[in-house]
């Protein structure tokens, strides 16, 4: 459903709060809040997701660990339920439960209000470590998440490289620490990006190749630099249509959590996909903290995996599937919101309070109208 | 909208022909795969399939010669099972040639099941699917289609008519997303060829599947099995025909 028409900013600066209708982008809000000296307490890795979406998946972002996922945030929502009435729901009853997280299943979700943060200037201060191998990543995450609000490593998942990777510590950069820097810039920035005719360039040899380069060019001890906000939340966002770099076939994205003291699991899972046929493209590795989410809400407190990879290959169904039971066994879970392939009984195994879900919204959609790809291929619903 | 997933493995499937072997060999892999709703049609609705299938079965009567049956068939189908994202077209009948070349209502019988029936069954499916805004469709054909052999010429006339079609059907479909595959497979064993003499290239029903599968998730158009006939094939055509019936009889 397409609710991006549906669209409007209001903003309370005496309470740093803002009301959103739902199709309203993520973006739209930053054009309108950055420049008084707000932030979003919550984005997840594109500018270009709307309120209700964002509330839906109850995204997260690289504050995780401190500051848990979008839900959180929120003041009130408003929805239309199944059977077709209005409603405004507020933190910590069934419905805004089932609904923060619940994939847009329990109703429409119209507008929403929600806490902001303020911010000094547009600029991250940003410190940039490697690490060779996937264990000094965890590491060097942990050492991070203990005196920063944001954190995040790209990790080389590139057979043979034991998971190398470059891990970012991030604060919001204070007015001291730029002097004689525009203070807070407009925040939209110009995209360029590949031609529609784009045949695919994500393979094998260009991801190595692409890998070694980034690899190399980060520094090799600790630096802290000034970047853009967009360029640290929102790097993708540069580059239009950049999903057009893997051809044809398209590319399919997989996240999935596994609680603390389960690094062994993440150790497996991150070795069976580096050494698939199928090249990881690009993988991300964040801490998650401990959160108080949605009933399907996917966020637990421990590590989180985000991996692109072209399609193509049809063995790297059955090589996921593997992924699934490991993560299942250790008890943790997939991200539906980027979900283009689990099944349906392992995905009611990873989220327990399905069931309570159900219950609370068979009262809010009877006839069970709400439906979608997602819903109908899980069984989410029924 | 379809529910398939990114690998294009269904979740409900719509066997008709239920009792084929290569279509409940596809049938099996598509459940180990998550597949959770299987809805056996064929003439014979109470017949078990062994082994038993582990997911939902909805057993109906479907008879394919019965074309002005089929409306309605399909209409209940998919108003009881809204979610079938694919539908396998696995019935067919193959009689001895030498049958046929002493009475023509053999050939008549292979047309009306093999052509007729299958494009009407064919031609529902891609009806509802495209209303619906998505499905997969996959066509039983045959490599007998290819070349007119004097061991099968009146079953691969019936193949190579449904082949024709539903190519025809999967380029009509271009653009939207619903996708229609061809496979043509070689020499099956299976019960239909059971007491004939094995080809070169014979394949296991389970073979058949595995490519099934793996073209579903290509989106491929037309699957060969095994994939080296697509060239034994083609060289083939290019050989002058009485040279083929004289290596056929050798």
């Amino acid at each position: 459903m397409d609710m991006t028409s549906m669209s409007g900013v209001w903003i309370d600066t005496t309470r740093g709060s803002v009301t959103a209708r739902a199709g309203t982008s993520l973006g739209t809000i930053l054009d309108t809040i950055v420049p008084g000296g707000w932030f979003l307490p919550v984005t997840p890795g594109t500018r270009h997701v709307t309120v209700g979406g964002a509330i839906a998946a109850d995204v997260h972002g690289k504050n995780h660990h401190r500051d848990g996922s979008f839900g959180q945030h929120l003041e009130t929502l408003d929805l239309i339920t199944g059977d077709g009435s209005p409603m405004t729901a507020k933190p910590a009853t069934d419905i805004f439960d089932a609904t923060v997280g619940g994939m847009g299943l329990t109703g429409i979700i119209t507008k929403a209000a929600f806490r902001l943060i303020p911010i000094e200037t547009s600029w991250m201060s940003v410190s940039t470590v490697k690490a060779d191998d996937l264990d000094s990543v965890m590491l060097a995450l942990v050492d991070a998440d203990r005196w920063s609000r944001y954190s995040v490593a790209w990790v080389d998942l590139s057979p043979s490289v034991r998971g190398r990777g470059i891990v970012d510590a991030a604060e919001h950069a204070t007015l001291a620490e730029t002097s004689g820097k525009p203070r807070l810039r407009e925040f939209t920035e110009a995209v360029v990006g590949p031609p529609r005719w784009m045949t695919r360039v994500v393979t094998d040899l260009s991801v190595r190749t692409f890998n070694q380069a980034w690899f190399s060019m980060a520094p090799r001890r600790e630096t802290r630099k000034l970047h853009r906000l967009s360029s640290f939340f929102y790097p993708l966002d540069r580059v239009s249509n950049w999903n057009r770099l893997y051809g044809r076939n398209g590319f399919l994205q997989y996240q999935f959590v596994v609680p603390d003291g389960e690094e062994d699991t993440l150790r497996e899972v991150a070795r069976t996909l580096a050494s698939s046929p199928t090249p990881v493209a690009l993988a991300v590795l964040k801490r998650m903290g401990s959160s108080r989410g949605g009933m399907m809400s996917f966020p637990m407190p421990g590590w989180t995996l985000a991996v692109d990879m072209p399609l193509g290959d049809p063995e790297l169904a059955a090589t996921l599937d593997r992924c699934d039971r490991m993560v299942q066994a250790a008890g943790g879970r997939v991200y539906l919101a980027k979900d283009s392939r689990l099944r349906s009984d392992v995905a009611h195994d990873m989220y327990p309070r399905l069931k309570r879900w159900r219950e609370v919204r068979a009262r809010l959609d009877p006839e069970d109208r709400l439906r979608s790809n997602l819903s109908e291929r899980l069984r989410l619903t029924s | 909208m379809s529910p398939r997933d990114a690998f294009g493995r269904p979740q409900q499937v719509l066997l008709l022909g239920g009792h084929s072997d290569i279509g409940l060999a596809i049938v099996r892999r598509m459940i180990d795969d998550g597949a959770h709703r299987v809805i056996l049609a064929g003439r014979d609705p109470e017949r078990e399939p062994r082994p038993e299938l582990d997911a939902e079965l909805d057993r109906r009567y479907f008879d394919a010669v019965d074309t002005s049956s089929h409306a309605k068939f399909f209409e209940a189908v998919f108003e009881d099972h809204p979610g079938i994202d694919l539908a396998i077209v696995a019935f067919g009948v193959l009689r001895d040639q030498p049958e046929v070349e002493l009475d023509p209502a053999v050939a008549v019988e292979m047309a009306e099941v093999n052509f007729v029936g299958a494009a009407s069954a064919v031609l529902h499916t891609a009806g509802y699917f495209r209303r619906r805004g998505g499905g997969d469709i996959v066509l039983l054909s045959s490599v007998a289609g290819e070349t007119p052999r004097r061991s099968n010429f009146a079953y691969g006339a019936s193949k190579s008519g449904i082949d024709f079609l539903t190519r025809g059907l999967a380029s009509s479909l271009e653009g939207t997303d619903v996708h229609v595959m061809v496979v043509r497979p070689g020499f099956v064993r299976t019960a239909m060829t059971r007491g004939l003499e094995a080809r070169p290239f014979a394949v296991s029903p389970e073979t058949v599947a595995r490519a099934v599968t793996d073209g579903l998730a290509r989106r491929d158009r037309v699957v060969w099995v095994p994939s080296i006939l697509r060239w034994v094939m083609a060289a083939l055509r290019l050989l002058p025909s009485r040279l083929v019936n004289r290596l056929e009889r050798s």
